[in-house]
């Protein structure tokens, strides 16, 4: 599990790995939002946690159709299926190495992005803690979907239509905790929440998602 | 007479989309032999090495095989191309639990390039690598699926020597789909006359219960 | 005799087909006489006027779009464990019938809650609610169009109704957290000590029937046009191969 995910790092920072993609099309969207509901910054500062909490979400849309698509197009995959490594781990290092090169630097990236949007003090550590916890599920989703699609045509633009309304539960908890926690309320039911589907979701979706990967190696 | 070592097929059938391509299939290899598999295109080898890499279940009959012991290897390569052709023979040992064995480039000619990104190299340096990846992998039986593919007469022969010297001579077992002659003296194993008959294929398939 | 008997196509179509007229007609006089009987021969209600009368096709609507699901679970986990054919073509057909329910769903509850709430959509958790089953339904339909091989379709969709039925309460739950709510309690459960009231409770029942009669007449018709198509398929392979 180590090599696999050792190379899918080392892939990823690579040239032509896609590192980096994800991380710009968060910067680009936060830049975008003012233009689209103005320059008022009351208002930014009140939507600010939930808008990088869509954002973020959306950025690790992107990098997910390559996790296994690669793999599948250049013959690799069988003979990652024969080794001693069950396709459950492979899918847990998968979502590992997406999370270390999407999620991790997504949540590192809030922060500052935060300023853009006007967040006030408190609103930056819940951002960070809520991101921190949340996109490990939407990596470990994320993956459960692309086994699922891999192999089919047109499998990026089905990735997405099957994996957003799976977010919806990490996204509503994870953003309802930013958002409370930005405005001083109590936020430890959303947060406890947030954790428990992305513990379950570590635990238990591996195991769907070597189960459809077995299918699609059939 | 093989033992428990070896690989085992008996009363073997193989189903692509549901409908038999291959029935009664039996047949035994031993530590240290090769079998050649030869068909027309659509005949079933492909589906025959998946099913005996345990990737595909089988649809009627056994396959017995070590556990963890056999590797698929189809005829894409397989590498990446942002790796150096080191670090992904390296990957593959350590995927399969191996130390890296840097002999593995003289017998595949690649000492040279080992450090060359592996998306610069020809097509044919590339199938090299591809092939090389089964020798640091550690596994007994190879199922190899059209592995000459836009390889050069030398660089067949190079495989070939490998296979027979390296792996075969150290109890190794290699089942092998190709159309080009190794120049190993394997026995070959003609899958024309365990075809399926059309017929009473379509009786037995997933289709069965619709018709 | 075993339910299971059921699970062969050429059983499943021989039974049901006579089924099938009988299943519409049921339906078709079920919910006209339950509409006419709640539309003319019933009062308007204190609180809500006429707009009451839309309730019953809102709640058998919702309550179908809901069931379909829980039928493709069960559908999904048959064919998961004992791989009939005649299951998995069953959830494959419910599918396109569920989510006509819930749209329809979603339509009256939007035109009550015009007069009602004084607004054709609210962020109301059940609103919500079926908005997101609507999206799960799109994506189970989907992925069944997207693979070829039917054996694999079934295998995966099946998965994902399983991890999509998970998720699908989590979003209820999630989205009851997250709004409270402008929508009515549930008024029909048997036990509630504030129910409905008894003028509308019975022909709404009768139309409840109607709907599940309705249901139940698309879904076998359906499977047994999905049976249908795949032997169709089956024949043509069969030719396929005799010339070959």
């Amino acid at each position: 599990m180590k090599a696999l995910l050792l190379r899918d790092l080392r892939l990823a920072v690579r040239a032509g790995g896609g590192f980096g993609l994800s991380l710009a099309f968060f910067l680009i969207v936060i830049v975008l939002i003012p233009f689209g509901v103005g320059p008022e910054s009351a208002i930014l500062a009140r939507i600010g946690p939930g808008i990088l909490w869509v954002a973020a979400l959306l950025a690790t849309l992107l990098s997910l159709d390559r996790q296994f698509a690669l793999d599948h197009e250049d013959g690799a995959l069988p003979l990652i299926a024969t080794s001693p490594l069950p396709l459950e781990g492979v899918a847990l290092a998968k979502a590992l190495a997406h999370w270390l090169t999407t999620g991790l630097p997504l949540t590192l990236a809030a922060a500052p992005l935060g300023v853009l949007l006007n967040l006030q003090g408190p609103a930056y550590g819940w951002l960070v803690l809520t991101l921190a916890l949340g996109t490990p599920a939407l990596s470990v989703i994320g993956t459960f979907g692309a086994a699922l699609t891999v192999g089919l045509r047109r499998g990026g633009l089905l990735l997405s239509l099957l994996v957003l309304p799976l977010y919806v539960p990490t996204l509503i908890f994870g953003a309802e905790a930013a958002r409370r926690g930005a405005e001083g309320l109590a936020a430890t039911t959303p947060l406890l929440m947030l954790s428990g589907i992305t513990a379950g979701s570590l635990a238990l979706l591996p195991f769907a998602a070597g189960a459809v990967l077995r299918i699609n190696l059939r | 007479m093989t033992g428990r070592t070896g690989l085992r097929v008996e009363g073997l059938a193989v189903a692509r989309g549901g409908v038999p391509v291959l029935t009664g299939l039996s047949f035994a290899v031993a530590p240290g032999e090769a079998l050649i598999l030869r068909g027309p295109n659509g005949a079933g080898k492909t589906t025959l090495l998946r099913v005996l890499a345990g990737l595909a279940p089988p649809f009627a009959g056994r396959v017995e095989a070590p556990p963890e012991s056999v590797a698929f290897a189809s005829h894409a390569d397989g590498i990446k191309a942002a790796l150096t052709v080191t670090e992904n023979l390296r990957f593959w040992a350590d995927l399969y639990g191996r130390g890296f064995d840097a002999a593995i480039l003289d017998d595949f000619d690649l000492r040279s390039l080992r450090d060359r990104p592996a998306g610069t190299l020809s097509a044919g340096q590339s199938r090299r690598l591809g092939l090389a990846r089964l020798g640091v992998i550690g596994r007994t039986i190879l199922l190899l699926d059209e592995p000459t593919v836009s390889l050069d007469v030398a660089s067949v022969a190079r495989f070939a020597d490998w296979l027979r010297d390296r792996h075969l001579a150290a109890g190794g077992i290699a089942v092998i789909a190709t159309h080009v002659p190794l120049g190993l003296d394997s026995p070959v194993l003609d899958l024309g006359p365990f075809r399926a008959d059309p017929r009473a294929a379509a009786h037995q398939g997933t289709d069965a219960a619709f018709l | 005799m075993s339910i299971w008997e059921y699970a062969n196509p050429k059983k499943f179509i021989a039974t049901t087909t006579p089924v099938i007229p009988w299943a519409f007609g049921g339906a078709g006089v079920c919910i006209l006489g339950g509409l006419a009987w709640g539309f003319f021969l019933t009062p308007e209600a204190d609180k809500f006027g006429s707009s009451v009368k839309i309730i019953f096709v809102h709640v058998p609507s919702a309550m179908m779009a809901i069931n379909a699901w829980a039928m493709m679970l069960v559908a999904s986990l048959v064919w998961l464990i004992r791989r009939h054919h005649v299951s998995a073509l069953a959830a494959k057909a419910a599918a396109p019938v569920g989510l006509t329910m819930t749209l329809i769903a979603l339509f009256t509850g939007a035109v009550w809650g015009q007069p009602m709430w004084g607004t054709w959509w609210a962020w109301d958790p059940r609103l919500t609610s079926f908005l997101i089953l609507g999206l799960f339904y799109l994506g189970y339909i989907a992925l069944w169009e997207a693979i070829a091989d039917p054996d694999q379709a079934a295998d995966l969709t099946s998965v994902l109704c399983l991890v999509g039925s998970v998720f699908a309460i989590l979003s209820r739950y999630a989205v009851n957290f997250w709004n409270q709510g402008l929508h009515q309690g549930a008024t029909l459960s048997m036990d509630a000590e504030e129910n409905i009231a008894d003028v509308y409770w019975l022909p709404l029942l009768v139309c409840i029937a109607g709907f599940i009669l309705l249901f139940l007449a698309l879904v076998l018709m359906r499977t047994g046009t999905e049976i249908r198509v795949r032997r169709l398929r089956a024949l043509e392979r069969q030719a396929q191969r005799a010339v070959a």
